[in-house]
């Protein structure tokens, strides 16, 4: 797919970063789950975690597809880390560029994009998945504070994160016209955070829940209106769904890069395994999807950065992206054969990296509904 | 056709299920993290006779008919499938191996303890430059008198850690190359065979696989199974009990993985409602169910043939090669219905999910079964 020669040396740069720094140490990371804080400053250094935010606020300045190029470059050497970059640029950051109020943006934004603090979205709750609309988070205002109780799980940089974006129902009557957005720091008191989830992947990717107990927020850390937080959240989501998309994608290519390599070099039946139509087959299977995945997410990200309409676009692509990522990586497995299984190689670890991208920020279900609304609108 | 099960498999079906929900099934997940399934397990499993399940009664076994055996293997792969490939090779690869192919003095000498789980076993074809090549072998074995000389390395031995015996495949005449493959019998211990560190896998983690190495190692003659160079024999003999064996695992972790399913999307509330009350959700149910029910039939159908003593060549491949693609779509689908929580360790189809991966791996890939299948429609 053709992009332009700054896109190309972009992605260049990041993924020399990429393989540098950040390769070396994924399969530690997935073993140990400690968050990688060193890698994570360097990509706040490289401007990697202000990509969505113009200048101003101390972002790098980059379109919407450099930041869906960052993503995947990352997400090829360690989904973890490219999860980490996306949430925290798609969900942490993003919201609070669209929906704050001056103040707010130059208050929060800079540290942000610069890295300095990690951002996180909380959205979730143990009732509240696909049916994101079904908060139960409480925010009541009491003079000049809004008093919040209730819990978020699944939140990724949960335990890491410094600057949060959470919604809460401000009036039940209204239905999802009553949910609002509110940021909410670490260390504000009432506010804790739940125990570190043991996941199936994305093992470097901090995911936890938040506890509110009587939070008292000001009332200027309310973001736009009270009521607008569903329509917020689902414009927010719209963005990260690219961010997914690219994240899956990655994970993908890298893949399909290491079972091209090992289909080579690897001999049986006296010739390299490439020599057989099977694997021939699946190889060409594979490519042929990352091109389609890739075209669409780009597809979507230039939508985006035009201001045209990508709802649709932004929710094919996630979901083509993250059903290629497991078709490819599953595939990728099954071409290193009993190697793939084991964790010396990289391969079994894209595969359960890549699965979640089919669950977060709306499932492969949700993102059909989506489409489907879409088409028949 | 008689599609029902006699009273007698129905027997071993219904003793190992309550084994496996009540034994097995708290302790699955403990087993997944730990890496490693206790020998008080293996112990108690004996004691119920779970060690010798195809062995006449005369060497201690439980003498079931290979289609109770399948029964039984079905029920311990929903809670854990590790441990019922830790059972298949033991009883169906190693067992059966000593069974059909040991003198008499070899089958009283291990049988009985095997049987009695005193001695567990492992089988060992793979090497690192022989895996769907099975024939290519090149860890080799000079007779010198009364004892074979061994040297190489194996690959991917399940029980390898846990093993006292090992029925190995090694080659006694490299140029013959698939008729120069002998098969020995390895005991633990022996000097010059040491055994590789565990490895970490994506799945089946209870089950403890390891590399074997040969540094100029005597093994006895006595320890042949079988006679020389007819190796191949052997393990073409067992090709089809491990696959139907697998087969059977893939059963039971897509059975289990479906019952979760069903389960959460009753309860799970979203919009309103159950989530099983969406089309999506039912059709996706509808097809695990549908797709389960068809890969147990070839499961069966192959192990009731072989069970009669039919040959069950093609039709044992199509049950491996038909079960394993049917585990992995349905643990997909079951990690799905349940959101994100299917991808937290605290619910089993997360770990359903890990461990079917392997199934279309081991025991011959999906592309070594088409092979065998495709050649077997093309024969004249």
């Amino acid at each position: 797919m053709k992009i332009s020669k700054e896109h190309e040396e972009f992605r260049a740069k990041v993924r020399e970063f990429a393989e540098r720094e950040i390769e070396p140490k994924a399969r530690e990371l997935d073993e140990t789950g400690q968050f990688p804080f060193d890698t994570v400053k360097k990509l706040g250094e490289m401007g990697i975690l202000g990509m969505v935010v113009p200048k101003e606020y101390g972002g790098s300045g980059h379109d919407t597809l450099s930041y869906t190029i960052a993503v995947e470059e990352v997400s090829r050497v360690c989904g973890s880390t490219g999860i980490t970059v996306a949430a925290h640029n798609s969900l942490g950051i993003y919201p609070i560029y669209l929906f704050g109020n001056e103040e707010q943006k130059r208050k929060h934004i800079p540290d942000l994009a610069s890295g300095k603090k990690l951002g996180s979205f909380g959205l979730t709750e143990p009732d509240a998945g696909s049916d994101a609309a079904g908060t139960k988070t409480t925010a009541v205002l009491d003079g000049a504070h809004y008093v919040i109780n209730g819990t978020k799980t699944f939140i990724t940089n949960a335990s890491v994160g410094e600057t949060f974006v959470i919604t809460a129902m401000t009036d039940r009557s209204k239905g999802y016209k009553g949910i609002s957005s509110f940021i909410l720091e670490k260390g504000v008191k009432g506010f804790s955070i739940g125990k570190k989830e043991n996941k199936m992947g994305l093992r470097g990717s901090d995911t936890a829940t938040l506890v509110f107990e009587d939070v008292r927020l000001p009332k200027e850390n309310l973001l736009g209106k009270e009521g607008e937080g569903f329509k917020q959240f689902m414009i927010t989501l719209d963005g990260g769904r690219i961010s997914i998309g690219a994240m899956a994608l990655g994970i993908a290519q890298g893949a399909y890069d290491k079972a091209l390599n090992y289909a080579k070099e690897r001999e049986q039946f006296g010739q390299p395994i490439t020599s057989f139509q099977a694997i021939q087959w699946k190889l060409a299977d594979m490519a042929t999807q990352l091109e389609a995945a890739r075209h669409l997410i780009y597809h979507a990200s230039e939508l985006k950065d035009k201001g045209e309409r990508f709802i649709k676009e932004s929710a094919m692509a996630k979901l083509y992206a993250s059903e290629v990522g497991r078709f490819v990586t599953y595939q990728a497995i099954q071409i290193f054969g009993g190697y793939g299984y084991l964790s010396d190689y990289p391969v079994e670890r894209y595969m359960r990296d890549v699965k979640l991208c089919e669950i977060g920020e709306g499932t492969s279900e949700i993102q059909r509904l989506i489409i489907a609304r879409e088409l028949l609108r | 056709m008689d599609f029902e099960f006699t009273e007698e498999q129905r027997m071993v079906k219904e003793a190992a299920a309550d084994f496996s929900k009540n034994s097995l099934m708290p302790k699955a997940q403990e087993f997944d993290e730990k890496e490693e399934i206790p020998p008080e397990v293996y112990k108690e499993l004996a004691g119920l006779g779970y060690l010798g399940m195809l062995l006449p009664e005369e060497y201690g076994g439980s003498n079931l008919d290979f289609m109770s055996y399948i029964c039984a293997m079905e029920e311990f792969a929903k809670p854990c499938a590790a441990l019922e490939i830790a059972l298949s090779v033991h009883n169906s690869l190693v067992c059966d191996a000593i069974l059909m192919f040991g003198t008499e003095e070899q089958k009283k000498k291990y049988l009985p303890a095997l049987a009695r789980g005193e001695k567990i076993g492992a089988y060992s074809l793979t090497e690192p430059g022989s895996g769907t090549d099975a024939g290519s072998l090149r860890t080799t074995a000079v007779l010198q008198g009364d004892h074979y000389l061994v040297n190489g390395t194996k690959t991917f031995v399940t029980n390898g850690g846990i093993a006292d015996l090992f029925v190995v495949f090694l080659s006694t005449n490299p140029e013959l190359k698939s008729k120069g493959i002998s098969c020995i019998l390895v005991e633990k211990g022996t000097e010059g065979f040491s055994i590789g560190a565990k490895e970490k896998k994506m799945g089946i983690k209870g089950s403890d696989t390891r590399e074997l190495s040969f540094a100029d190692c005597k093994i006895p003659k006595e320890n042949l199974l079988g006679e020389e160079n007819k190796g191949f024999k052997v393990a073409l003999s067992l090709l089809n009990s491990g696959r139907i064996g697998v087969g059977a695992q893939c059963v039971g972790i897509a059975q289990a993985a479906f019952e979760e399913s069903l389960k959460y999307s009753k309860e799970r509330v979203q919009f309103g409602q159950p989530i099983c009350n969406f089309q999506a959700i039912g059709f996706k149910l509808a097809d695990m169910a549908t797709e389960i029910d068809a890969a147990r039939l070839l499961v069966y159908r192959a192990a009731h043939l072989k069970s009669t003593g039919k040959k069950c060549n093609t039709e044992a491949s199509m049950a491996k090669l038909f079960a394993s693609e049917v585990a992995n779509r349905v643990v997909n689908e079951a990690v799905q219905i349940h959101g994100g929580y299917g991808y937290m360790k605290e619910y089993p189809v997360e770990r359903y999910f890990r461990d079917a991966r392997v199934t279309e791996i081991y025991e011959g890939t999906s592309e070594a079964q088409r092979m065998v299948i495709s050649r077997d429609l093309l024969k004249d």
